[in-house]
């Protein structure tokens, strides 16, 4: 089985850095972490092939730091990681960067089967994955907690907002994977030393054959009006006094603003 | 001179401060006080693969050298003051065959303590010799092509868990020194039994047991070196075993500093916080430039080792300084927390009661200091 896990690096910060220009998150020199949900995917991935055999493939789009979570993919036992790359990229929206990952896709022969994070944590829109799908013309199965090879079919359970649901879908296809799916390992030292050693394909626009007028801020429908971190009030309401009428206080506090 | 890490060193830090952080810290007074040996952190350390960080790679390990090795063991003593010290014996096995271990030893037990699938343990001190050596009355006779062992041992870290221990035991113990040789004892040998677990006045869950040889025969490839040169041994193990003391103290006293320095931060007194006294700002400064002192000791005496240098002086002054150091520093941290520092509800307490064995094993401060004038005088002969 040929799986490509698309993976996004996101800051490690609530006080990301806005670009006043385009109003897009300036990444560069901020420092970036593995989206959580992308780690669930590599697991799955890597879990899959360890049981049914395969090769695992670990992408992302992204700066020359974007690097390091392909680093920690091939840590946790992904087999190659190609980075795609290219300045005409930057501040792709969702439809930009889903067109961009499926060329990319498909410029990598043959696969059987994507998989992704569920949604990213910094963007939180989860359209990317849909958006590979619709661009590659496969099935997509969003939200997986589970999957099952059913030898050509996969069997996928998924995580609704009050329900699970199976599904059987053939391959090729993309799944999205929620955090519940798995227990993403934790690479050891030696994995981690092999990874950093590896080599990562890096393919920018020419090489996918992308045109650079559907990818970055030009193929990008979606204007940010204004991207900001929202401010948390820390200065509660103070009681004072005995303890039994403090809490007592409290009580009929909580009761007004219906919280109990 | 450059104190910067290199790029790997500082990635095998980053992850020790991951799993300190998410796993070990969290639990770390709780398996202090359940007193159990905590297998789960082992096999953790086994997983990270942690165990192998000086051995050369052709039996398994990174190869990285003791610097890297005790950067590994500060942390690991700083977030689970148990899992370091089971992390600095079992270097106390790991040593000896790694340094005078024939490549069949190597092959048969540094490669699955370099994978941690077995601990390891060191057997040096009986209820008559620790400091002194030479007094060691385990004896070892030849029979055939066996050796048969006869005595008991004490206090020995990782005993009971561990699966490969390095005995030394005397073949004439008239000749002293020159009649002990080390042997590799593998657990369930025929022979070999374990005796009580030690009740400490700390570190509950780190086996210090009675080792017990009743004709323990032991095949003689598993002489370690060469029969009658396992002072040799003995004394170049505890030279890293003095390197090991040195970094566990300084994982400590850092713990016990940390603590201190937030509730120094938190507690009010008259008015203000505790840390705007001067009386307690001077000893969070002195605790520091102690610590500070310690650490560059041992890092200074483990790059002697790592250049292959004579590091043992250091190795020495780096424990003597280090262990009264910890003592020192946790008690400090215990009087700026008060009376809730005496409490079993802060860590503070048992990290004092931890420090002093650091002035204890290994060589006491004394044997340390003996040590030192030693090679000095040496150095400086008239």
């Amino acid at each position: 089985m040929n799986i490509m896990v698309c993976v996004k690096q996101i800051p490690d910060t609530s006080e990301v850095k806005i670009d006043p220009e385009t109003n897009t998150i300036v990444r560069e020199g901020v420092p970036s972490v593995i989206n959580p949900a992308d780690e669930h995917a590599i697991e799955a991935a890597v879990h899959l092939v360890e049981e049914h055999g395969g090769k695992v493939t670990v992408m992302t789009m992204g700066p020359p730091q974007a690097e390091d979570v392909l680093r920690q993919g091939l840590a946790m036992g992904a087999d190659e990681a190609i980075l795609v790359s290219d300045r005409c990229f930057a501040a792709s929206d969702t439809l930009a960067t889903s067109y961009v990952l499926a060329n990319a896709i498909t410029h990598n022969n043959n696969f059987d089967l994507v998989l992704t994070g569920k949604q990213a944590l910094d963007g939180d829109t989860a359209q990317v994955p849909p958006g590979i799908a619709e661009h590659l013309g496969i099935p997509q199965v969003t939200s997986a907690i589970g999957i099952e090879v059913e030898e050509d079919r996969l069997r996928v359970k998924r995580l609704l907002e009050e329900e699970f649901e199976t599904v059987e879908v053939p391959m090729p296809v993309l799944i999205s994977c929620s955090s519940q799916i798995n227990e993403p390992r934790r690479p050891g030292i030696k994995a981690k030393l092999m990874a950093k050693r590896k080599e990562i394909k890096v393919w920018d626009h020419h090489s996918i054959e992308v045109e650079s007028c559907l990818c970055g801020i030009e193929g990008s429908p979606t204007r940010v009006v204004r991207v900001f971190a929202p401010t948390f009030e820390t200065d509660g309401e103070r009681f004072e006094g005995e303890a039994s009428d403090c809490a007592l206080a409290v009580v009929n506090r909580l009761v007004e603003s219906k919280i109990i | 001179m450059d104190f910067s890490l290199t790029e790997d060193q500082t990635m095998i830090v980053d992850l020790v401060k991951q799993i300190g952080e998410d796993v070990l810290a969290p639990q770390a007074s709780e398996i202090a006080e359940r007193g159990e040996f905590p297998e789960e952190n082992i096999e953790l350390l086994r997983e990270m693969d942690l165990f192998g960080i000086p051995v050369p790679e052709e039996y398994g390990g990174l190869d990285m050298g003791f610097l890297t090795w005790g950067l590994v063991g500060e942390l690991l003593s700083y977030y689970c003051s148990t899992t370091g010290s089971i992390f600095g014996a079992h270097m106390l096995a790991q040593y000896p065959i790694m340094a005078h271990g024939t490549d069949e030893q190597k092959q048969k037990y540094l490669v699955p303590m370099t994978t941690g699938e077995h601990i390891g343990a060191f057997g040096l001190t009986e209820p008559n010799a620790g400091s002194d050596a030479g007094a060691v009355s385990t004896k070892a006779e030849l029979r055939g092509d066996r050796y048969a062992l006869n005595g008991t041992k004490v206090f020995i870290s990782n005993a009971g868990p561990a699966q490969t221990y390095v005995i030394l035991a005397n073949l004439d113990p008239e000749k002293g020194t020159r009649g002990l040789t080390a042997f590799i004892v593998e657990k369930g040998t025929p022979g070999f039994e374990f005796g009580k677990d030690e009740k400490k006045m700390g570190w509950d869950a780190l086996p210090n047991c009675e080792l017990i040889f009743r004709d323990c025969e032991v095949p003689v490839e598993n002489v370690l070196y060469r029969p009658g040169r396992g002072f040799r041994v003995a004394m170049d193990t505890l030279g890293v075993g003095r390197l090991g003391m040195a970094v566990g103290a300084v994982g400590l006293a850092q713990a016990a500093f940390d603590a201190a320095i937030l509730y120094a931060q938190q507690r009010e007194q008259f008015g203000k916080k505790i840390a705007e006294f001067q009386a307690i700002q001077f000893k969070l400064a002195d605790m520091a430039t102690e610590i500070e002192l310690s650490r560059l000791m041992y890092q200074k005496a483990a790059w002697l080792k790592d250049e292959d240098e004579a590091f043992e002086k250091e190795a020495a002054m780096a424990k003597v300084y280090s262990s009264e150091m910890v003592s020192r520093v946790t008690s400090e941290a215990v009087q700026i927390h008060g009376g809730v520092g005496y409490t079993r509800e802060f860590p503070v307490e048992r990290y004092m009661r931890e420090a002093k064995l650091f002035e204890i094993v290994e060589g006491t401060s004394e044997i340390q200091r003996g040590i030192i004038a030693n090679r000095l005088l040496r150095e400086n002969r008239i």
